[in-house]
């Protein structure tokens, strides 16, 4: 399974449960590339990498998004294709690039 | 939705480029207090055509534009300009966070409290030795204890996760052990980088490199040791020495591609070690602009096409060394498509006793010529490996 978000693991990292909802921690900057985006987070100073667009569609429509399932399905990403994008948010997760919704 | 198209290594797709660096290395002035042996831009006097402060201005509003998420400032010593807090405050307000390199000089317990209170600078201290003995030999008299006292006034004033940044060389490659020690007794973290032969580097890189059993010594010690360690991504050339992925990073040139300089003057290198005419891009003044130069200059556009192995192609190590440091080997007089001088296969060796001609420095900056101490021997690294009682 390729991994489709790229990261360092930020140290405090929480447990990713998809049935939340999740949005970018706010000091994360999201920039647009060919491949899909990089992401860099001011406050660990660390950068990750989404290697599609689709998973760049996911992170910035999750804040709108009552959990991450119902954010997957409206950008189109069913069946077997899931487990790689629960992987890919969950490693976002662990370097804070996302942040419970109800948190901070 | 159809299924998900393969996803191409990341790597590829760097090496063809991003619609803006990643990483940013500015040299903001080539004035320096001191006069380190080896400085990759030379640097000791002002350049007179200096950009102004409304000029650097100009260049955040560019850089915020491309969302560029940060800058390497450096030098020179680049908090000697009179309007550097002016221009940090500025990027930083725009969204262009700053991290800048400094010998210490003006890291003052005033300047620490006030680097303290921002989330959006970090500063890396210079130091090439452990030990004023072995520091000082290469970036002058009293230069270990100015970044010391810089280091101690940043820890008391709160400031958290100040950098430590070191060039590892063959007198303090033994020393990387006291260097982590030195950055956890200041809350830091450690960051070592490669020698380049780069501006006054070329001159002492023969005495100065590791050898090729201190190149497997560091290899080493950062698979053993490196977790916590920075890099720059700067050992790719050591990745050959183990299996693929064990160097942490990604191993690749980005110069051009997802790296560049820009000098004092507004000129654009392809890298931070390549300030030579042979990898100017163009200038921001005379050129359109940053970004212009970044998307649009021939040599960037070069460098994002597919390079020739050369000589390298049937070497199995290839593939995780890429040829290694194309810096290293123009200053060093290599042709750029063959091995790297410190090429852990070896092939670097017959290359260097062959016949070459190193290229003439572009441009010097320098107040005179700096004068490498000698060191006795090399330093013990341990008392107790010199004295037996």
């Amino acid at each position: 399974m390729p991994a489709l978000a790229v990261g360092e693991q930020a140290g405090a990292g929480s447990a990713f449960d998809p049935a939340l909802g999740w949005r970018l921690h706010p000091q994360v900057a999201v920039r647009p590339e060919p491949f899909g985006a990089l992401l860099y987070h001011f406050g660990t100073r660390k950068l990750s990498f989404l290697k599609n667009r689709t998973i760049l569609a996911v992170v910035e429509s999750l804040s709108e998004h009552a959990d991450v399932r119902s954010a997957l399905r409206a950008a189109g990403v069913e069946g077997p294709q899931e487990p790689s994008y629960l992987h890919a948010l969950g490693v976002l997760a662990d370097s804070n690039m996302l942040i419970q919704k109800d948190s901070q | 939705m159809t299924s998900v198209a393969p996803v191409p290594r990341l790597i590829e797709q760097f090496e063809r480029g991003l619609d803006a660096p990643i990483c940013l290395t500015w040299e903001l002035t080539y004035a320096c207090n001191l006069a380190c042996v080896h400085c990759l831009s030379s640097s000791g006097k002002r350049d007179p055509r200096e950009l102004s402060t409304a000029e650097c201005m100009a260049i955040i509003d560019e850089l915020e534009r491309m969302q560029v998420f940060y800058v390497n400032i450096g030098g020179g010593e680049p908090t000697v300009r009179p309007d550097f807090w002016e221009l940090v405050d500025y990027a930083t307000a725009h969204h262009v966070g700053v991290k800048f390199s400094t010998n210490g000089v003006r890291i003052t317990p005033e300047v620490a409290t006030r680097l303290a209170a921002s989330d959006y600078v970090d500063v890396q201290i210079s130091l090439d030795g452990a030990t004023a003995e072995v520091n000082d030999a290469v970036r002058g008299a009293g230069s270990f204890a100015m970044a010391v006292r810089a280091l101690e006034n940043l820890a008391a004033a709160g400031f958290e996760d100040a950098k430590i940044s070191v060039v590892v060389t063959r007198h303090n490659i033994d020393q990387l052990d006291e260097f982590k020690s030195l950055a956890d007794r200041y809350g830091a973290t450690l960051r070592i980088t490669r020698l380049r032969p780069s501006g006054r580097g070329a001159d002492v890189w023969d005495e100065l490199h590791p050898t090729a059993d201190q190149q497997v010594q560091l290899y080493n010690w950062l698979v053993a040791k490196g977790e916590r360690v920075l890099t720059g991504d700067s050992f790719f050339h050591l990745s050959g020495l183990g299996a693929p992925g064990a160097l942490a990073g990604l191993n690749m040139c980005g110069a051009g591609r997802v790296v560049c300089l820009i000098d004092p003057v507004g000129d654009v290198y392809a890298c931070p070690f390549a300030i030579h005419d042979r990898f100017l891009a163009g200038n921001v003044l005379s050129d359109g602009g940053f970004d212009n130069v970044w998307k649009n200059a021939p040599l960037f556009t070069e460098l994002r096409e597919p390079q020739s192995a050369g000589a390298c192609g049937s070497c199995g190590h290839y593939d995780s060394c890429r040829g290694g440091c194309m810096a290293a080997k123009f200053f060093t007089g290599l042709p750029l498509d063959g091995p790297d001088p410190e090429c852990v296969q070896g092939y670097g060796v017959p290359a260097l006793a062959a016949d070459r001609d190193k290229p003439r420095p572009s441009g010097d900056h320098s107040r005179g010529k700096p004068v490498m101490l000698t060191l006795s021997a090399r330093p013990p690294a341990k008392p107790c490996n010199e004295s037996p009682i």
